[in-house]
Parts: structure tokens; sequence; C-alpha cells
């Protein structure tokens, strides 16, 4: 059933501009902005960091996962004797041992650590070992033998559509109805009418396959339960809070007996953003048998883990006026989940939620369903659920462009929807550099140049989007801040800052270690972040949604200002006080006049009034005793006014703009990337060091999954639910020789909710990558793909289509036109709780 | 990670030793050279050895040197030396570009021409984890009864990817075998089957010690050209590895040549070119040899999904490798 939410449109006139609070109020920094190292880079380069499996305590063992070998079973029986019997076994569990539901998203807890009864894909975990090494353990679930009673694999949402109404059919019993996970069905205001009385209208039919984050650390986490009685789980994730609180669930073990560490992530984008098996099996074993207990998965079980992009279905139609106003977006997608949630109740509303900006139109209907199928889970992937329909989106405007016979530049400025505006859905934007973005695009790629000389086989394309710097609403309900800092300061001059972040190498350790020394005036050496350790650092959620620069940015802000204050009113009284200082100090000398930085305590209009920053640390310890302070950042309740109208809604959005150099070999139908310009409006770049990665990195990832990486399950006459070599080999990632030349260029609109304007840059930048590619393809040969991976066999077939068109229409080519948008909905609206 | 079960290893320095090794072991032991191809496949669980006998500490098989009529390679010169090698960039030029298209810059500083040369078959649902091929249900190559690519088939048609092969045999390369008895030369086409789960003549007592390359006559021109189909330009083994040479009589006069197809089946495909002897080289006979190929070769589902795909390339791949040979020379 559609939910139809009353909206009026508001989008400012083309050209309007409110004034930004910032702008006006510029201050100077000195840390903030400066081109500098990462905090841990050195020790990465030179192999110093430990990662997980670098960490060996006395005593541990070694763990195994006995997993599935059947896409959907019964289990009939597990015997464990013969792998309980092997010498240097310790211990072996089985799924029933641990059977409470958990699940990332506290209203669909739908998995256990291991299987209990039913195993829902190929490579889901049946059984552990702990042994005394992991050649033992191998043997060991080797000889676990498991009866299996097959049940109907259901491996696609075509498939999961018409199944789910007896228990055989039923991928997981969390579904209320059929196989789904959730659907979502809004209205903007009257969209078929919209698109009715429009004067052009573009669909199509699109395809986003799945893909996997492809993180080059494996999972690997470590259990031990140790004579206090106090569990410490050593674990590759990026949220140790959620993991913290799941293990408390699930091992029913109070959480203040357990300690969750995440040392150093060797790559995340997603894929650890909730608990996996691992995390509770070596803890469980961990209890068995008093020692510590490591997991380090095989690159194929991280393949079986995912929780990667979700494949989509994807129907749009989109109206405009001849002037080119968007009149309308209907959009219905078919998700295809795998076996479990994952984020999947988020995922549904993404893909509908945040396509609404920076480009806008007048009315929207989206309608999202996620269905359960027997492949492992799909999840969060840089850029979750809103990367598939940016793509669709994407290549609809540049259709819509084509149509109006306007450039592409001006279709999506004339239809944007403003700084500090309301979106269609409800959503409150604050800054939106859209139109830096498409100039700073258009200038460098020399776009206009391209116009005059373009010639068949080389083309370029443009392309937008916008993305969140964190959600407005904690996964589970709670009044207390989202993240949470506590700073400490030495008589020496160093300061140590303890942050719940996860650095999973996106730099977010730097970043606090920049704004302390922003704000203390000491240099970035003198600065020691201590993060992610439960015992150690307060609590912040994790590193999901591109949250952690905006909200652990504003704690640090507070905490380190409130010292900030102490030590510049001891300055200020020591000064007061001195001979020397009075010479200098002019009248109405205030404590603000105390600058901090580069190590050192500065009188701000005379710097030759000054000393070294220890003292002034001591100055204020001997006036305020220890110093130490806490910062919180909580968040305004913001969003539309409706179920799920908070779902989206953030203190901050960026907005990127693509352009893509492409080339298409006609005769293999292998498509080469030449180059893509990024121009990424990150609100303020903290250390554009990092933002200029972040947005290559995003990029790159993007431009990936345009022809290469699938997670590729047929043909399934042969294959049953089984992955296509789940390896770095068969899943290909591109090499450095695939890889376009990328250029980030950093646009700067600072928006008043992000510490010094700062908003996203972590996954914004990969959006429109894909969608830019695919219209540099049209740019270039004339033929319009629409179903990823654009395989040299789609390439060539679709050529081949054109030259057939070609010829049966005098030499006019057809653009590509698919059936328009189901409007009929079978199914009905699912509830959340 | 995934782990290897054990062995025993064996690091001989001379040919002697290696071969005496191989004698005792009868049968249970595996060569190793660069090794890029042997551990991949014993982490998969695809070799079960007693021993694995190293051969990289054996002096003598790092040669590489020019005869009065030929150009002879010790079997452990590595892809890379070999691809810089002034000696062969002179007088094999087109084995010098296709050592360097075998996997990527780690590997071919690692990987050696005698083990290119024996790598083992490859096929989709053979190159996985014992936990994959389990789930899968083994197949006849290795621990099971079935063929997942020719259904019913009772003859694996593994693929065998060897880019220098390609090559090595458009040039009538041979092949120096030692066992207990010594060494002994064959030709390279001999020491290739067409069982993809046993494609080389060598006995498991046999080492591979050295290819001898003839040098092109002094009246012809020699054009070689090697292209290679694969996903990534780097890494990837090849889903279709095109070699031709080409001698030329006055410079357009087609006098003889050869056109290898490989990464097809268990066997490289030699296209046999002698219709267009005496012929000019051009692009009638070009397109003539490609369309002639492009018959001949029937892509399996074995390394690829989609063998119409392949079967479509091999064309294209043959001109390009015609295209760049004639590049090369001109
Ligand atoms: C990711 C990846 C990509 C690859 N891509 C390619 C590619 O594109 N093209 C390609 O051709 N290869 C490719 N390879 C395979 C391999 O790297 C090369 O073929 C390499 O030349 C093998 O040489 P090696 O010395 O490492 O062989 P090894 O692994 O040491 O041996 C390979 C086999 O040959 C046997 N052997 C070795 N030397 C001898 C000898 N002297 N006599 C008898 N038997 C011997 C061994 O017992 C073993 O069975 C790739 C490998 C990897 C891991
Ligand atoms: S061709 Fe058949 S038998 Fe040979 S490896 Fe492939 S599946 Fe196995």
């Amino acid at each position: 059933m559609t939910v139809f939410i009353p909206k009026k449109v508001n989008f400012l006139a083309h050209g309007t501009t409110v004034p930004n609070p910032l702008e006006q109020n510029q201050d100077t920094h000195h840390s903030i902005g400066t081109r500098s190292r990462k905090v841990d880079g050195a020790a990465k380069a030179t192999g110093e960091t430990l990662y997980a499996d670098d960490i060996s305590l006395p005593g541990m063992l070694h763990c195994k996962i006995k997993r599935s070998i059947r896409p959907h079973a019964r289990i009939v029986s597990i015997n464990t004797k013969p792998a309980e019997d092997m010498e240097g076994v310790h211990a072996v569990m089985v799924g029933d041992e641990l059977p409470t539901k958990y699940g990332i998203i506290p209203w669909t807890q739908d998995e256990t650590p291991l299987a209990v009864g039913r195993v829902r894909h190929v490579g889901e975990g049946v059984a552990a070992v702990a042994a005394i090494d992991e050649e033992t353990a191998i043997r060991a679930i080797r000889a676990i033998e498991v009866t299996y009673e097959d049940l109907p694999p259901i491996l696609s949402c075509e498939e999961a559509k018409v199944t789910g109404d007896t228990p055989e059919t039923k991928v997981n019993d969390k579904a209320k109805r059929g196989n789904i996970t959730k659907r979502v069905d809004l209205a903007f205001g009257d969209t078929d009418d919209a698109i009715k009385n429009s004067d052009v209208v573009v669909d199509g039919q699109f395809y986003f396959c799945g893909t996997t984050h492809a993180a080059i650390e494996p999972h690997c986490a470590i259990g031990h339960m140790d004579a206090r009685g106090l569990l410490t789980v050593i674990s590759a994730t990026q949220v140790p809070h959620y993991l913290h609180r799941d293990l408390a669930w699930v091992l029913k073990i109070p959480a203040n007996r357990i300690r969750v560490i995440q040392p150093a992530v060797g790559g995340a984008f997603g894929g650890k953003s909730e608990p996996f098996d691992l995390e509770f099996v070596v803890a469980y074993l961990s209890m068995k048998c008093g020692r510590p207990v490591k997991c380090l998965y095989e690159r194929e079980e991280v393949f079986y883990a995912h929780r990667g992009r979700h494949p989509m279905e994807m129907a749009m139609k989109l109206g405009a006026s001849t002037d080119g106003t968007l009149k309308g977006l209907r959009s219905e997608i078919d998700i295809d989940g795998g076996a479990y949630a994952s984020f999947g109740l988020i995922t549904a509303y993404y893909a509908g939620q945040l396509l609404t900006g920076p480009v806008g139109y007048e009315t929207y209907h989206f309608t999202a369903t996620r269905y359960y199928t027997n492949k492992p889970a799909c999840g969060p992937k840089r850029g979750h659920g809103s990367v598939q329909p940016r793509f669709a989106f994407e290549i609809l405007l540049d259709m819509m462009a084509e149509k109006l016979n306007m450039d592409p530049f001006e279709l999506r400025q004339k239809n944007f929807v403003g700084h500090f505006n309301e979106t269609v859905n409800g959503q409150q934007m604050g800054t939106l550099g859209l139109e830096k973005v498409l100039q700073s695009v258009r200038t460098a790629s020399q776009w206009d140049q391209h116009q005059k000389t373009k010639q068949r086989g080389r083309g370029l394309g443009v392309a937008t989007s916008m993305y969140i710097s964190g959600t407005n609403y904690p996964i589970y309900p709670n009044q207390m801040p989202q993240s949470g800092v506590q700073v400490q300061l030495d008589r020496s001059g160093r300061a140590t800052i303890f942050s719940g972040a996860s650095d999973i190498g996106q730099g977010s350790d730097s970043v606090l270690a920049t704004i302390v020394c922003e704000e203390l005036g000491t240099e970035l050496g003198d600065v020691q972040v201590v993060s992610s350790d439960t015992d150690l650092t307060p609590v912040d959620l994790g590193a999901y949604s591109s949250r952690v620069t905006l909200m652990m940015g504003h704690a640090a802000q507070e905490a380190c200002r409130s010292l900030r204050k102490q030590i510049q009113e001891a300055v200020f009284n020591f000064w007061q006080d001195d001979e020397v200082a009075q010479t200098v100090l002019t009248e109405g000398f205030v404590p603000k006049d105390v600058l901090l930085a580069g190590a050192k305590a500065f009188y701000r209009y005379d710097t030759q009034l000054q000393m070294p920053l220890a003292k002034a640390f001591q100055l204020a310890e001997a006036e305020n005793g220890t110093l130490g302070a806490t910062g919180g950042y909580r968040t305004q309740m913001r969003g539309g006014d409706y179920r799920g109208g908070t779902i989206g809604s953030s203190p901050a959005y960026s907005c990127t703009a693509h352009l893509a150099d492409v080339s298409v070999d006609e005769e293999t139908g292998q498509i080469t990337v030449h180059k893509i310009w990024c121009a990424h409006d990150c609100g303020k770049a903290l250390n554009p060091v990092l933002v200029e990665g972040q947005i290559e990195g995003s990029t790159y990832m993007g431009a990936a999954e345009v022809a290469l990486e699938e997670m590729h399950y047929g043909p399934n006459d042969v294959r049953h639910g089984m992955l296509v070599g789940p390896s770095l080999l068969d899943y290909r990632i591109p090499t450095t020789l695939d890889t376009p030349a990328i250029e980030a260029l950093i646009v700067e609109e600072p928006d008043p909710n992000g510490p010094y304007g700062a908003k996203e840059a972590g996954e914004g930048p990969l959006h429109s990558s894909i969608p830019a590619v695919a219209n540099a393809i049209y740019d270039a040969v004339g033929i319009r793909l629409t179903r990823l991976p654009f395989s040299p066999q789609k390439v060539l077939a679709a050529l081949r289509e054109q030259r057939q068109a070609a010829a049966g229409a005098n030499g006019q080519t057809q653009p590509h036109s698919a059936p328009p948008p189901s409007t009929n909905t079978t199914v009905e609206a699912e509830t959340t709780s | 990670m995934l782990r290897m079960q054990p062995f025993e290893t064996h690091y001989p320095t001379t040919i002697d030793e290696a071969v005496t090794h191989l004698e005792n072991l009868q049968g249970k032991a595996k060569l190793c050279a660069g090794g890029t191809d042997l551990i991949p496949n014993l982490k998969h669980g695809l070799h079960e050895p007693q021993a694995v006998v190293h051969i990289g500490r054996i002096k003598d098989l790092v040669t590489l040197e020019e005869t009065a009529d030929a150009i002879e390679i010790g079997a452990g010169v590595t892809l890379h030396n070999i691809a810089h090698h002034p000696l062969v960039l002179k007088y094999v030029p087109g084995l010098a570009t296709a050592a360097d298209a075998v996997a990527g810059p780690q590997l071919r500083r690692m990987g050696t021409l005698g083990g290119n040369l024996c790598l083992d078959t490859r096929c989709l649902y053979y190159n996985q984890t014992y936990f994959w091929r389990e789930a899968l249900g083994f197949c006849l190559k290795k621990d099971g009864s079935v063929c997942h690519v020719v259904q019913g088939g009772k003859k694996c048609v593994a693929a065998t990817s060897n880019d220098t092969a390609t090559m090595l045999l458009c040039l009538d390369a041979e092949v120096e075998i030692n066992d207990a008895s010594g060494p002994r030369w064959i030709p390279l086409p001999d020491l290739y089957k067409s069982d993809g789960a046993d494609n080389l003549t060598l006995l498991p007592t046999e080492i591979l010690t050295k290819v001898r390359i003839p040098k092109a006559k002094k009246n012809v021109a020699r054009k070689e050209g090697f292209a290679k189909l694969r996903h990534r330009k780097s890494i990837d083994y090849p889903m279709l590895s095109v070699g031709v040479r080409i001698d030329l009589k006055d410079d357009k006069t087609i006098e003889s040549a050869a056109l290898i197809v490989n990464a097809l089946a268990a066997k490289p495909r030699a296209i046999k070119l002698a219709p267009f002897f005496g012929k000019i080289l051009d692009d009638e006979v070009i397109n003539d040899i490609a369309a002639l190929a492009q018959k001949r070769c029937r892509p399996l589902t074995n390394i690829c999904d989609d063998p119409d795909w392949r079967k479509e390339m091999v064309s294209v791949f043959v001109k390009r490798a015609i295209a760049n040979a004639c590049g090369t020379h001109r």
C-alpha cells in the first residue's frame, strides 16, 4: 500500500542562494586545512602496525568454522565426535549452543552465529573447532559429519516473489509475508499525474549487479575469557560498540564483563559494520576451553560473510516540461537481499530516500522491496543503498537532456534543490555545492572543447550525486551522544585523545589529531590517539554512514575547547602578573588573545610574547587540577514528518560531480576508462590529503563496478547458489593498469552543521562515477547500457543492435527504451517492528 | 589463510641430484621452480605430494645463451628475465612479449619458463578451494568422477594457459628432458597431449631442463606476434592466447608461417597455415587466416562462462597478433 505524504514543493528559484552563516565568520586555521600525513601512515608503510592477525596471545588456540555446502537445507544431524576425538582439538561447538538471534538493526534480528536447524546459503557456518593449530582445526572440521535435507534454493527476486508461503520455501522466518524483508512505498505528490502531464518522458529498466567490498584484510577475531572472568574480544570490526552489545546479548554475559578492542583495520568499506560469526565463535570457544582462541577468515569466507552491495532491478520513469523542469520521478525497485536482513531495512529506504538531491523534482513516488534469497546476505557497501538508484537516475537525466536538446550540466543546475532547502521527501539540506562541482569538472575536463572535436569511439559523460554525513538517528533508539571523546593533557605538552571512533583506514585518528592540534596548539607528533577500545574510550557508534568526521569532530571540538579555555585563562592570569609581559600587552587583554599553535602559547597582537605549550599546560594544571575534558555529539531531530522520514535525514549533505573520459573497443566490446575527474563538496577539507585519498578511492571503487566486479552466481543449471570463484583472482578488482587516472577536485561549501564546516568525503564520491562512465559510453558510441556489469558481451550485443537499427531506420539510431515501470503494486507494505 | 597440508622438502643444487630425488620418490614428488602455479594449487588441495623438490637453486637451469643456429634458455630462467634479455629481444621478440604478458610483475619475477611450459591445466571448476569443489561436487580431474563443463563427459577438457608455449610452438622450439638416463631433446608439441587431467607427456621422474629455439633462416624476414585476451590488463590468465610467426620472402610473400591458439583445451591448438604459403600477406589473406582460425576453434565453458564471445574473439585476436607481428619488424 502506498503511503501518500502531502508535500508543498518549495524549491528555490534557479540562481538564488541563501547566505551561509559560516561564510561571514571564517576564522583562520593553522592546523585544519593543512596537508599533513596520516598519523598512522609511517607505521603502516614500515609494517609496524599490528592488525588483528598479528596479535598472538600465550596459549592461543586456532579456530576454523565448518561451512554449509548446501544453499538451502535442513540440518538433520551433526556428528562432532570424530573432531572431538582428534588429538589437538580443544573444543567443538554447533549452532544450537548459541541460539539467540541477533541483527544489526534491532527490528530485524534474524541470524544466529552458526546455523540453527537450517542453512540458508553456501558458506554459512554450521560448527566450529578450536585446536592447537590451523592445520589440526582444518582436519577437525572436515571430520565433522553433517547430514542435510535439501530445500528448494531461492536464488533471485523473481523466485522469491512467488515463494515463501510454505516453510520449505521461506528463506527466513523473519519475513512476515512471503520472502520479503521489507517493502517501502512512499509517494510525495501525485507523480503519475505529473508524469502524464509532462512534455517529455524518459524511462528505463536498470540493473545493478551485486558487488562486494574486497577489503585486503580478511576478518579476524580473538576471544579471550581471562582469569578474572572478563571476556575480551579483539576484532577487525568497524563497529566495536554494536559488537559489544551483541556479544552480551548472544552470549548471555553482562556487557560490563566484556571488553571489545578494535586494532588497526586493513580496510572495511562497510564489510565489517556488523557482528559476524567468528566474533561470537571465538568468544564462546574461549569460554569453553579457557584459552584465547583466534579465527582468521580465508578469503573465500570473506565472500560468504559478504554484506556487500545489493543487486537491484530498477524501473524508473522521469517526466519534464519543455523548459527542463523535472515534474516527477517514479521508481520501482526490487532488491535481492540474500539470506539475512543485515542493514536491509535501511537499504530499502535508502534506495529511495537519498535520491532527492542535489537535482530535485516536483513529485516522487518510490517503491522498494527487499527479498530474502539463498545467497550470502547483502548489506552496506560504500554508498549504502543509494549507489544503485543513483546509477539509474543519472542515466535518465542524460537521456532527458538529450531529448530536451539541453546541456546536461544545465539540466542539473536548473533542477538544483538549493542550499538550506527542503527536498521533495522532506529532507533538510544545508549547503550543496552543485554549481561549483559541475563547473569544476567541466573546466578541468575541457568538456566544451570536446563537444566540438568529438569522434566516435571516445566520449565524455557527466553525473552528480549527494550523500549523508551521518544519520540523525542512531541504529538503536537512545538519548545518549552518538559520539564521545575524552582528552587528557600531560605536563610535557603532549595530549591524548580517547575516542570510540573506528579508524578503518579512512583516517579518523588523523582527523582527531588535527582537531586537537587546531584547538590546543600541539604539533601532530605530540598527540596520541587512543581509539576504539570499549574499556578505554567513550562510545562512538562506528564507522558507517559517513558519520565519523562530523560527529566525532564535534565531540573533539567540544572537549578541546573546554580545555583551551582553561589554558588560555591560566596563561592570561600568568601574563597579567608578569612584568615582562606587561610591557607588551595592550589594553583590553582578554584570555581569548592567548593563541595556541605550534606547541606554543602566543599573545595575539605580539607573537614575541610566547611560552612553550608545556608551560601553559602546567599553569593550567596548577590552576585547575588534572587536565581532562569530555565532549559529545548529539544530533538534532530532523527529517520528514512521516514514518520513515527520518531515514536518510542527516546533519549535512555532501555533493559530487564525476566526469569520465571513456573509449570503447568496438571489436572486443571492452571499455577503457581513461580518466575520471571528481569534484566533491566536502564542506571543509580538514586535511586535503585525506579528502583527496577518499575521492580517489571512492571513484576507483565505483569505476571498478562498471565492468569488472560482480558477485556472480550463475549459471544456475550447474551451480545452484554457488558463488563463482570466491577469490581475488576470479572476483576482479581492477589492477593499477585498469585504473583510470583520477583527478580529485576539492570543493568547499562549509556547512553550519559540520565541525569547521566539514561534511563527509568517504562515500559520496563513489556514487556518480558509475553513471558518468555509462553516459560517456553513450557519448562515445551511442549505446545506452543500463545493466551492470558492462561486460564486453553486452557492449557487443548493444553495438550489434545499434547497427541493425541503423540499417533498418535509415541511419537513425533509437535510444534504448524499456517498458514503463509497472504501477500495480501487488504486495502490501510491511511493518518494521 | 589457506593452509597447505604438510610435505617434506628437498633442495637439490644439481640436475642429477634433482633427478635422483625424483627417482627415489617415484611419482610422490612435485617439482617446484618459482612456485607461482604449484603453491596456489597445493593450497587448493589439487596436488597432495609427499615431497616437494625445489629446483630454484640449480645453477645449470638459469643459463641463457646463443649458439650458431639457436637460442637456448634454461628452464629456471624467470619470465621477467626472458622478457628483458637482449638475446631474446633480438632473436625471439615474440617470446619476450608473451613472457611479459604472463600474470603480473611480481609473479613474473618468480615464475620460470619451465614452470610455465609445465603449468597445470585450468578450469573454473577445478582451480578452487577444497570447500568449493566439495560444495559443487568434485570433478574427475581431482577427487571426483563427473565433468561440469561437458555434461556426461568422461575426459577432462581443462585448458592450458601457458602463454610462452603459445609463442614457442610457433617458433618450432624443442625442449630438453632429463631423467636418470640423461638428457634428450623432443619437439615441444610432443610435450603435450589432449587429456586435461594429465596433459604432459613428461613422466614423474623427468625434468624439463632447457628450451631451444632455432633462429630464422637468413633469407627470410621473420615476423612474430602475440596477442592475449583477458579481462584485466595484468594478473589474469588468458582467455585466449594467440601466437603467430610469419617468415616472409621479399618482405611480402609468406614462405612459411605458424599460428597457435592457446587456452582453449588441454593441448595448444595449431592452425595449419600451409594453404597460405606462397601468398602475399595482405588484408584479404589476414582476414582469411582469422576466419579459418575462428572456424577451427571451439571454446568451452572451462575457463570462461561465455564460449560464444571467446569464439568471436578468436578472429579478432588472430588479426591483432598478426598486426603486432607486422608492427614489430616493419
Ligand atoms: C595470479 C596468477 C596469474 C597467472 N597468470 C598467468 C598467465 O597469465 N599466463 C600464464 O602462462 N601463467 C600464469 N600464471 C601461472 C604461473 O605464474 C606461470 O605460468 C609461471 O611461469 C609458472 O612458473 P613457476 O616457475 O612459478 O612454476 P611452478 O609453480 O614452480 O611449477 C608449475 C608446474 O610445473 C612443474 N615444473 C616446474 N618446473 C619444471 C621443470 N623444470 N620440469 C618439469 N616440471 C616443472 C611443477 O611441478 C608444477 O607442476 C599465473 C599465476 C598466478 C598465481
Ligand atoms: S574440464 Fe571437467 S573434469 Fe576437467 S577440470 Fe573442468 S570440470 Fe573438472
